[in-house]
Parts: structure tokens; sequence; C-alpha cells
């Protein structure tokens, strides 16, 4: 940049001065000089100024510029193009394909991947006319201009119709298939093409990887009977069975793909009008390990925002940073509002709600993460330095009396006080109440169209709502009812966020049941392995103070979460919302909690005694620009590129058993695990 | 920047010049003293100084700049354009288009009904690295094959190299994989912008279909049919997505549009899939008729192409032969040290695929010294399109005076003359026996079997004169026996005399239809699309290159022309009826004649139907690759056989098609081939 202007003053700077000396010329010409003079004055000036205004016009600058730059451009690009990679003095340490290459590690059991929410890619089949020239281009995923030069014509195709939760008449949208269809989200950002590329170097290829796209947006059970996705991961699994030398597959889900195999477990020894029919054996037969990558077993509290008020963490701070950006009707576009109708149509963000409600998450006055410590750089800090994982529980009770309590059982509170008062302080409103009292709206016709379902809602209920003070997980399931009945009447036609009593009863063969780990049974496989595989140490959004949003406008959202509510700097509370450990997406307690406890052994939730193991990645952030987004990160899809659970995951599809692999924790998902009073 | 400041009115200045006594700075020095000697001086000082400036760098960035900046703006109002415009323009010089068939019969009512399977052919399905060598770092999952070819250009040795296999496996090469694309994608468009499958995928979402109900055979097409099962088990695959399809749309049988060596593949797959399972895919004599209702077979050359002959032999077809012609320097230089014919040779020489469209059925199909089945065929090749229907009724026998000499049967002639000699006028030399000279080739730095037949085994070849389908065979084998040995384990080109044999039960005759019976499935339609109208390579006359050692010692004598306008020798190609690539009797026979009715070959009498589609070229550049077009690949496009499909796809039978749509002469010719049937 400095050689480009200093470029730019070596061209300039004598022009200039030349100029300064045209209107001079003007002024003295009129005074007293003979006409002679001024005559010739005139047309030395006109050549001049000719001259001038034929070299130097403003437009020729600017393409001079922009030919210097583009010049520049090239020239950087072509010489880093050629320079070796050593060069730059960044040696990435050798990929771990190569290395377990090198040990002598090849392909065995052919590899599944189950993709998570939003990362896999969706394209068009058929639109509107604004979409007319989308045929088969991604509307999700990849480069996503589309967004910029037509947002409501997106928004409308990615939307679900708002009562079957299926497509909307005249549109078709569909998940790409294929190892394309999630290996990057978007041009450089990887999700699984790391992993592919290292299970590559040992022998993986197409013919025994498979990626099972789906729709994320389609409740699970919606995908069999729309495209059938369930079948066709049925038929392939047996396919790779039977082409691979009946070698049992290697199942990898992601995400919400873990709870989307879940259901899938349950789904395929079921007998056929409701079920893939595989018999009760199939899974035992054909699924050595299942590998869950961020599993989001329990739900995650940041599904309650996104519905509640479509915004999480993020949104807030951007709110808190620049007031006015995202309700200002800049361009007329109320983006909140639009992404909150869109998300509301997808069924998919229901089996993200946290799970098994009060027993799990926590009630007014207690939660399994009591006593955690928010200050996790220090925390980090002494990890790293003590390297024994635990010696860290006595830090833990060295500094919990310096943090007051958070009470992570409030999932979402009103006010920062509320939110901290012990339980008997707080307005006794049970949220029963609130359902029954939804009779008297009155929608104020002015609003027109109605967009959100909080346009039904009166301020008198809006208020009424933020009176009750705190939520628990339980409770924050009947304020969703009430704020968005319709919507959450069509979600738990699909999912159920319950724990069972009484595994045997005959309801829990209902599709709803099975991608709840709480309300279902694991399938009768002793062999089977399951992993759970998280990253630790990472702020993780668990809890959620919120307000009355000030506007009284028709088509807004009501409540906001109050980024103005900050604990301090050792505090939990971060821009309004409480944090625990986790992987930035996922808290510990869901990713961990049936590996470490629901499932360990023989229990009710696991009647075979699958063995279950818990590996913990330890957040580490990329020390340099070059590592890109590191090779040893915890974050919820950053971990995919995490080199250590590459490894896991390469054993375990090359042949190793769980045993030679075992637990790895970090975090104190054991001791959480214990707190939680679960009938096993 | 400087142009904002040259307006500012320098109000310090001018006061600088009332007073008019420091004199510092130069134009108040020369107004207020008025000094006339200083202007000349000034005058040339002055424009001296800006010019200074436009030195050449200068005049490049700016050009640049200028034509990045126009080259955005061109982009931002193309993007900002609505889409509709490039149509609204066609339409207003063409007039109205005609309705996509797709769009058509969608308004007809028709929907989704039989899933769609695609067999691509040779050559138009994507290649994707998996594992390469050090020079093909960061290709990883890029496409080797199809889309950009960019890297072709990069580094060609290391992509030659990449694209061979292993020359005598014919399977990878230790320490690369290179394996197809998977998905509809694998073969929708083979280069940006060059569709294949993309019109007819795009036609058919219309009527409702999607993802789970089309599904893209991608195989690996360098392969031989059965190593794809080997290597990738691509056959069990296809197997395992036509049930699934079948199982999930509730029991309706699948329609299979294979497209040029699609083809063959699929009729290798059909017997495959119900042969048992060690060797094929164990699906029991009733899989065909559960699972398939058509095979709409697209350009199939169902009896091989002769240019495959002319690939295997000098690796020329007619465009290369034609390049050559145009500037005879540039193929056969080293050129930058490339020597690409050779390469390529060599890299194609270790694709078995390309010895399954080697002309099948020898003399009896392809015909003899003196006669073939197109014998009196008119080549005009610029036909005007007016009479073009008149002229398809009424080809042959008026014309056999100018035509008589033409003898398609001599696949390959040494010299011109010798391909229009009646054979009693000439003697040949056998071949078959001749002593190979050793000639010492360690100087080659690129090896084809050329070099082990030495200068003795090249003048015999040339001596031998005349090739028929028959002899080209033993050719072949004589030039390249190695290439051949492998061949021979996996393809077959004869005529069976007793399918009954128990040898037929080998894979290596799947792929033939004269070595093979169609599966038993009385309910199930063949049907056989292909363009007609282009002039298609038929018979070579060649000649011996006088090049060193190292090169090809064979080439296309492209200064054998006919002479006159009507005449089938254009540029040493002997030219029939066809879409170019394949000729019409490659595509038709089987289906007007082989397995028409119950025969032999088609024991269970499954109906068959000939759809020909003639060949107009597009009546403007906006039209593209045209909507009518009968070329090998291009005929993808042609609305009238998306329509056939579709109408097929959503449930018609060949009936309804209104059965055979003939243009050319393959009945005729088809009756003049003596099969036993």
């Amino acid at each position: 940049m400095a050689s480009i202007l200093r470029f730019r003053k070596l061209c300039y700077v004598e022009p200039l001065k030349f100029q300064s000396f045209e209107p001079q010329s003007f002024e003295k010409k009129e005074d007293s000089v003979t006409t002679t003079a001024k005559n010739e004055l005139e047309i030395i000036k006109k050549k001049i100024t000719k001259k001038q205004g034929k070299e130097w016009r403003c437009i020729d600058s600017c393409c001079w510029i922009i030919g210097y730059m583009c010049t520049t451009w090239w020239l950087l690009l072509f010489l880093f193009h050629n320079l070796p990679a050593t060069l730059t003095g960044f040696r990435v340490p050798e990929s771990p394909g190569l290395r377990l290459k090198r040990e002598g590690l090849a392909a065995l059991h052919p590899v599944v991947l189950v993709p998570g929410i939003v990362t896999g890619g969706l394209e068009l089949w058929e639109g509107k006319p604004c979409a007319e020239d989308l045929f088969r281009k991604r509307l999700w995923g990849g480069s996503f201009t589309e967004v910029f030069k037509r947002p409501l014509c997106l928004l409308e195709h990615l939307s679900l119709h708002n009562e079957t939760g299926l497509d909307p008449p005249g549109i078709r949208v569909r998940a790409v298939p294929g190892l394309v269809a999630a290996d990057y989200f978007a041009p450089g950002y990887f999700v699984w093409a790391v992993l592919i590329e290292n299970l590559a170097k040992i022998g993986y290829e197409g013919k025994n990887m498979y990626m099972a796209a789906y729709d994320w947006r389609l409740s699970f059970q919606n995908t069999e009977i729309r495209d059938q996705t369930l079948s066709r991961l049925k038929s392939q699994i047996e396919l790779l069975y039977v082409t691979n030398g009946n070698k049992k597959v290697v199942v990898v889900p992601h995400s919400m793909g873990v709870v989307y195999f879940l259901h899938f477990l349950k789904w395929v020894e079921t007998p056929p009008p409701m079920g893939g029919g595989g018999g009760p054996g199939w899974c035992d037969k054909h699924i050595k390990a299942i590998m869950n990558i961020g599993p989001a077993f329990l739900g995650v509290p940041k599904a309650v925002s996104n519905l509640f008020s479509a915004e999480a963490k993020d949104v807030a701070s951007i709110r808190s940073m620049d007031p006015g950006i995202l309700d200002s009707e800049f361009f007329r576009l109320q983006t909140l509002e639009h992404v909150m109708r869109v998300c509301r149509t997808w069924d998919s963000i229901a089996s993200l709600l946290p799970k098994g409600g009060e027993t799990i998450w926590g009630n007014l006055d207690w939660s399994p993460e009591e006593g955690h410590i928010s200050d996790l750089p220090k925390q980090r800090y002494l990890q790293s330095s003590i390297g024994d994982q635990n010696t860290n529980e006595s830090d833990v009770k060295r500094v919990l009396h310096v943090i007051e309590q958070a009470n992570y059982g409030r999932i979402i509170s009103f006010g920062k006080t509320a939110s901290q008062l012990p339980s008997s302080q707080l307005p006794s409103v049970d949220s029963k109440e609130l359902l029954r009292t939804t009779t008297d709206k009155d929608t104020e016709p002015s609003c027109g169209e109605i967009w959100t379902e909080y346009d039904e809602m009166s301020r008198d209920s809006i208020r009424k709502v933020a009176a009750n003070k705190a939520y628990t997980a339980r409770t924050a399931l009947d304020l969703l009812r009430f704020v968005a009945p319709k919507t959450m009447q069509r979600f738990e036609a699909h999912f159920s966020h319950g724990v069972a009593d009484n595994l045997d009863d005959p309801k829990y063969a209902h599709p709803k049941y099975w991608s709840n780990p709480l309300e279902t049974k694991l399938p009768n496989a002793p062999e089977m392995e399951i992993y759970c595989l998280y990253g630790v140490g990472i702020p993780t959004e668990r809890s959620y103070v919120y307000k009355l949003s000030p506007t009284d406008r028709c088509k807004s959202i009501p409540f906001r979460i109050d980024s103005s509510a900050d604990g301090g700097k050792d505090s939990c509370l971060q821009g309004g919302v409480y944090m625990v450990d986790g992987d930035a997406s996922v808290p510990v307690v869901s990713a961990g909690f049936m590996c470490a406890k629901g499932w360990r052994g023989r229990t009710r939730f696991n009647p075979a005694g699958s063995a279950t193991y818990v590996r913990e990645y330890r957040h580490k952030p990329p020390a340099r620009l070059l590592e890109g987004r590191g090779l040893e990160s915890g974050a919820h899809v950053d971990i995919m590129g995490n080199f250590a659970l590459i490894e896991d995951v390469m054993r375990v599809a090359a042949g190793a058993s769980g045993a030679e692999i075992g637990d790895r924790v970090y975090s104190d998902i054991f001791k959480m695990s214990e707190r939680i009073n679960l009938r096993l | 920047m400087p142009f904002l400041r040259r307006r500012r009115p320098p109000d310090p200045s001018r006061q600088h010049d009332a007073s008019a006594s420091s004199a510092a700075g130069g134009g108040s020095s020369l107004l207020s003293d008025d000094n006339k000697k200083e202007r000349p001086r000034r005058k040339q000082n002055e424009p001296r100084t800006p010019r200074k400036k436009w030195s050449c760098v200068d005049t490049c960035c700016w050009f640049i700049g200028f034509i990045c900046s126009m080259w955005w703006f061109l982009l931002f109002l193309y993007n900002a354009m609505p889409a509709s415009i490039p149509q609204y323009v066609t339409e207003a010089i063409t007039g109205p288009l005609p309705d996509p068939p797709g769009v058509k019969l969608a308004k007809e009512g028709l929907e989704v009904k039989h899933p769609v399977v695609f067999v691509p052919g040779i050559v138009t399905c994507g290649l994707e690295l998996w594992e390469g060598k050090q020079c093909a770092e960061g290709l990883f999952r890029k496409r080797l094959w199809g889309g950009t070819f960019g890297e072709v250009y990069k580094r060609p040795l290391c992509w030659v190299e990449h694209m061979s296999l292993d020359n005598e496996t014919g399977l990878d090469p230790p320490g690369i994989r290179v394996r197809p694309v998977s998905g509809l994608v694998a073969a929708d468009y083979f280069a940006a912008g060059y569709f294949v499958w993309a019109v007819l995928i795009a036609n058919l979402a219309r009527i409702g279909y999607e993802e789970k109900t089309m599904y893209m055979a991608a195989y690996d097409w360098r392969l031989s049919f059965q190593n794809t099962e080997v290597r990738d088990q691509s056959l069990s695959r296809i197997k395992s997505n036509i049930e699934l399809m079948v199982a999930t749309t509730g029991g309706k049988k699948v329609v299979v549009i294979p497209h040029s060596m699609g083809v063959l593949y699929f009729l290798h797959f059909m017997k495959w899939v119900e042969a048992p399972a060690p060797m094929g895919g164990g699906g029991g004599p009733g899989w065909c008729a559960k699972h398939i209702k058509a095979v709409m077979n697209i350009g199939g050359p169902f009896l091989g192409v002769p240019k495959a002959v002319a690939g295997l032999f000098s690796v020329e077809a007619r465009d290369i032969a034609v390049a050559r012609g145009f500037a005879p320097g540039v193929l056969d230089k080293d050129v930058f040290g490339l020597q690409t014919l050779l390469h390529l040779m060599r890299m194609t020489r270790t694709w078995d695929s390309t010895m399954s469209m080697i002309p099948k059925g020898g003399d009896t199909i392809w015909g003899g010294l003196d006669w073939s089945p197109e014998g009196g065929y008119i080549c005009v090749s610029k036909r005007p399109k007016n009479n073009r229907t008149q002229a398809a009724g009424q080809t042959g026998m008026g014309h056999s005076d100018i035509t008589r000499g033409v003898n398609y049967g001599r696949l390959i002639s040494f010299g011109k003359d010798l391909a229009e000699l009646h054979s009693s006028n000439f003697e040949r030399i056998e071949f078959r026996d001749a002593v190979k000279g050793n000639t010492p080739a360690n100087h080659c730095d690129i090896w084809t079997e050329y070099q082990e037949i030495g200068i003795g085994g090249i003048k015999a070849v040339a001596d031998y004169k005349v090739y028929t389908a028959g002899s080209v065979l033993d050719l072949l084998h004589f030039v390249a026996p190695k290439l051949m040995a492998r061949g021979d384990a996996h393809f077959s080109y004869g005529i069976a005399d007793n399918l009954d044999d128990a040898k037929y039960e080998h894979y290596k005759y799947w792929s033939n239809p004269l070595e093979t019976r169609l599966p038993d499935a009385p309910d199930m339609e063949i049907y056989s699309m292909y363009g007609v109208g282009i002039p298609t390579e038929r018979a070579y006359v060649y000649k011996q290159t006088t090049y060193p050692v190292c090169s090809i010692p064979f080439q296309i004598d492209t200064s054998a022309k006919g002479g006159i306008d009507g005449s089938c020798l254009q540029d040493g190609v002997f030219s029939v009826n066809g879409d170019e690539t394949v000729p019409v009797l490659s595509a038709g026979f089987m289906c007007a004649k082989g397995w028409r009715g119950k025969t032999r070959f088609n024991p269970s009498g499954i109906r068959t139907y000939i759809r020909e589609y003639d060949h107009a070229p597009p009546a403007n550049l906006l039209e593209g690759r045209g909507t009518q077009s009968g070329a090998h690949v291009d005929i993808m496009g042609n609305f009238a056989l998306i329509e056939d499909i579709i109408r097929v796809a959503a449930g018609a039978t060949g009936e309804d098609l209104g059965g055979d749509r003939v243009h050319s002469d393959i009945f005729k010719w088809s009756e003049r081939i003596d099969l036993q049937l």
C-alpha cells in the first residue's frame, strides 16, 4: 500500500504545481496587461488547459489507479502461486492422514457422513418466476450471491409451508446429494472437506464413503415421506456393507445429524408402514460405530432463543454495538422478522429444543453446571499449565466462592435481577396459566398481513409473558407454545422433549419420540460403539436475559436479549447471555451426558449395553493467521478440522475398537452428569 | 484528488499576486513582469513536465484499468439485467421460440411416473482425483476430466500420467486413484456451457422429476465394463439404486436412458445383473423384467464405430486429420517438446473401454472387400434444406453410377487407388506372419508398441493394402499385441454361431449384442434413438509416414479427395449417413433387424423401436447448439427426442409414440445383411 501511495505522489505532485498557475493568470489578465500579452496568454492558457484536460482527467486517474491496483494484485497473486509453500515460513504439521498411512492403516470399514443443520447445501428444482434462472443452482451453501441479489425471493424459496412443514406449492428445493453437499459450506469454509481428504489418504473414496445428505429443514420423518431419504440411507449402508466385503459401517454424524441418525436407528428397525422394515438385528449387523461429532443429543438453548426472538449471542452483540442496524426499516428490510418467519417454518429446529426438561437442564434454583467458572481464558491457562485434567477440579473448587451463583436453569429470564433472585422472591405465575389465557387475544387489524405469530398477540399478553420473570427448560416450552401456538403444534407432532417414565409404553413407538434419546431405547446392538466427540473450552450459550423490545410497531418481535446485562469481567453473564463450557454451540451437558451417564453401561435407555466413549477436544485458537481455522480448534464446526479428532475417526474407521481409544475428558462432564438425577 | 485541488480558487496566492513583489512562484513572476522572453521557455517546459508522467507504464496501467472498469461495468449491467432479456432478444430476432418440451408436456398434464436412470457415454462423464503423484498436489477431488480442463494446459504431462491406466492390468497405476464424479453433476455439463444431460434433466424436472427419481449411473469410462465392478462396484451400485428407486416409487419400473458407450455398458449390465453371484450381480432371471420398463438408447454404437479403429491405429479421427491438413506441421513437430499425438496414443491405449467400440460382427455386418450394406449411398454433404425429406426417400438407385466405387467394407486402405479398385485387381501380401523387425527403440521417450514392430512390420502392414472389419482386428493384434491381449480378455467382436454354447457365459461377450441374448423380459421395450443426416466416418485411406522411428508410422491421407461434390471421400475419410460419430448401421441394425420380433438374440420378443431424428443445424447463433440437432452429443438437446423420452417416462409405450420414425435407409441396409436370426 505504501508503495502505491508513493507512486501516486510522484505522479500528481508536479501537475498540481502547474495547475495552480492557471487561475492566477486569469486574475492578472483582467488587471492591467497589454492586449497582445492578453491574447498570447489566452492562447497559451488554452493550449495548456487543452492538453491538461486531455491528459489528466478524473476518469483517467481512476482508470490509472484501478489499472495499477489490478496489475499489482495480479503480480502478487502470480508470485504467491509460484512461491513454494515452504517459503512462507509456515510448516503445516503433517496431516493425520499421512501419518496414519505410514503407520500402515488402510481403509477397512465404510464411512457414512451425516451432516448437521445448516451445513448441507440446498438446490432449487422448481421455483417461482423470480428464481427463473436458478434451476439446480444452490440456494443455500456455496457463494450465497443470491442473498444479496434477491433476498426476498430467496427467503420465499427457503421457507416451507406454514402448516404442513413440506414444500409450499410451486416450489421444490432439494438437498444437494453426494460428498459435495457438505464438504464446503461456502468457498473456503470447510465442513467435511478436511476429514474427507484425510480419509482419502488411507484409501477411502466414493465407493466406501457416503454423505447422507438430507433436507435439514424438514422434520426427520418428513425427509422420508417427501424424499425417501431414510430409505436411501438404509439402501446405501446395505450396499456399502455388501460391496466392501461385509464390513460394518462407521457412521460419523455431526451436530443435528446426530439426532437425525438416532431417528434413523429406530426407523430402520421398525416395521414398514412407519419404519424401514430392517428388522431387529439390522443395526447390529450393519453398524460398527457411531462417532457423534458435536452431538446435540439433548438440544441446545440457542434453539429456544432462536424461536423466541430469532436471535442468539451473535445477533445480540451486533445489536449492542450498533443498536439501529437490525431494527431500522433500512431498505424496508426487517431482517430479524424475516429470519424468524422463515426459521419457524423449519420443523427441524424443534429437534434442537432442550430435551429432558428440568431434570436435565435444571430448575429455577438448580442446574447441573452449578459452580462452573466462566473465566475461560483463565481456565484455559490453568489447564494448559497444569496439564493434568484431574487437578483442574480443585481449581474449580478454589474459584467457586468468588463467583456468584449463576442460575443456569433459568433458560429465559426477564431482566438481570430476575435471573439472580432466589426463586422464592420471583412472582409465581404458573406458565400453565399463560396457556389458559390465550383465548382473549385481540388481533390488531392495522397490522395487515400476518408475518409471525407475534402479530396475533396483544400487547397485554406480551406483558404477561414478561411478568413471569423466569422460565426453565420445561416452562420455556410452555412459553413457546404460548407465543407461537401453531408453530409449536406443528413441531410437537414431530418431536418430543420429555423424559420417558416407562419406555415400554406403546406410545413410544411413534416416530416423534425417535430422535429424543431420553424417550427411546438404543437398538439391540451390543457390539455397536457410540462415541461422543466434542470440543470444550469455549463459552457457550446456556441461558438468556431478555427484555421487552421498546417498539410497539407491527410486525416486530416484542422480545429481545438484553445485551446490557453484563456480569462484569469474571462473570458468566456476557451481553445478556449466561455462558457455560461447550463448543460455542452445544453445551457440554447436551453433548456428553448420554455417553457419560445416560447410556453408560446397561441402562434402560441402552438395554443392550452398547459401549459408549466420551472424547473431548480442548479448544486452542489458531496460533497464527496462516493456520486458518486452527488444527486444534474445539468450535462446533471448526472441530471437523481438528487433527486429534480426525485421527480418532480414522483409527476407528481403520478397525480400532473403542477399548483401544477410551475416554478423554477435560470438562466436568462426569461430575455434572452425577448431579443429574435421572432414573436409569 | 488532484482534480479537486486543481479547481480550488487559490485565495492566498491571489493576494500574493497583487503584491507582486516576491515573484517566487513561476506563474506570478511571469505575469507581473510581463516578461516575454520567459514565455517561450515556459511553453517548452510546461508541456514537458506532464508528458514525463505519461510513461509507458502509466499508459499500460491506464489501459488495464480502463479495460477492467469496462469489464466490471458490463458485468454489473449483465448481472443487473433481468434474466428474461436474452430470451426477449432472441424472440425479437427469430420469432417466438417453441415451448421447451418439458413445459409443453407439463401443460398437457404429464407427470412424473417412472424413475429415470441415465447412463453416460465415454468421455462425457467427469473424473476426479482421489490420490495422485507429487505433481498433482492440490488437485484432490478436483476434476481432471470434464469441467474446465485447466490442468491440461498447466501441467500436461502430469495430467497424462494421471489419466492413464496401468498398461497391463487396465486398472489404477500404483499411487494414483482417479474416480468418476458421482451424481447428476457427473455428466450434466461436460465443460462449462457445453451441456450433455443438462437440457434433458431440466425438461424432466418440469414435469416433476427430481434427484430422488433421477439417477446418473456414473462410471469410470476408461475401464473395461467388468473392471468398473471389480474396482468400484459400479454395477452393484446401479443395481442397488435401481432397486431403491423402484421400491420408493411404489413398484414403478425404471426407464433407462443410456447414451453412446453407455448403451454397451447397460447391455453388459443387463447380462451381469441376472448372472449368478461370483461373476454377476445375482439378481436372478426375472430381474430386468421386474425392474426395467424401457431402455431408450441414444446414439448407441451397438456394433461399434469405425472411429475406434482409427483411434487405436493412429490416434486420429477426422478432426485430427483435418487439423493436420490445415497445418501439416503442428501436430507432428515437437512443439514445446510435446509429442502430442504420441502422448495421447499412449494414454488412450491404456483405456480398455475404447476397445468396446471396435466394429463388431466382422465382414457380415460391415461388408467385405467388394460389398457393404451401405453400398449405393449418396453423400451429398450439403443437401439443400428444403428437399431433405425427398432426398432421404430416394437415396440409392439413381446415383449408383457415381458411388459405385465406394467400398465401405474396406475400413482401412492404403492409398486412394486401392480404396477404389476392385479386389481382383490387386494382390495382397499376408502380413500376419511377417517378421517384426528389431529396432532398438531405446532413444524413444515415449513408448508405444509401434517401436516393437520395426520397419519390417510396418512395411508388411502397408503391403496388405486393404483391411475389412474382420482383418482390421488382425491388424490391431499385429501392431498392438499387448493392448489387444488386454482387450480380448474383456471384449469380443464376433458373431455367435450357437448362443447356447457355455463359453458365452463369460463376461467378455456381454457387451456384444451379437453374442448375447437379451434378458427374458417380454414387457420391456428397447428404443434406438439416433440422429441422421450428418456425414459420419466409415472408412479411412491411410498412408505411411516418413517420419523418424519414434513417431506413429501411419497417418490418414488427407490428400485423398473424391473430387466431385457428391463423393463420399473427404480428406481421406469415407463418410456415410449417421450422427457424425456412429454410422446409422451400428446404431440402428439391432433394433431394425437383429432384435426385431422373436430372434435368437431376443428370445423373449422384446419390442424394439427405431426413432431417427433428422439433423437440422441451428438456424442462428443464438440458438446455441440447436434444438433439432442430430449430432452425437448435441442430440441430447433435440426437442423431439426429449419429448419422446418424457412421454415414455410419464408412462407412454412405444406404440403411443407412433412406433418407428425413420429417415434413413436403415431397413434397406439391414435387409442386405445376411445374419442368421
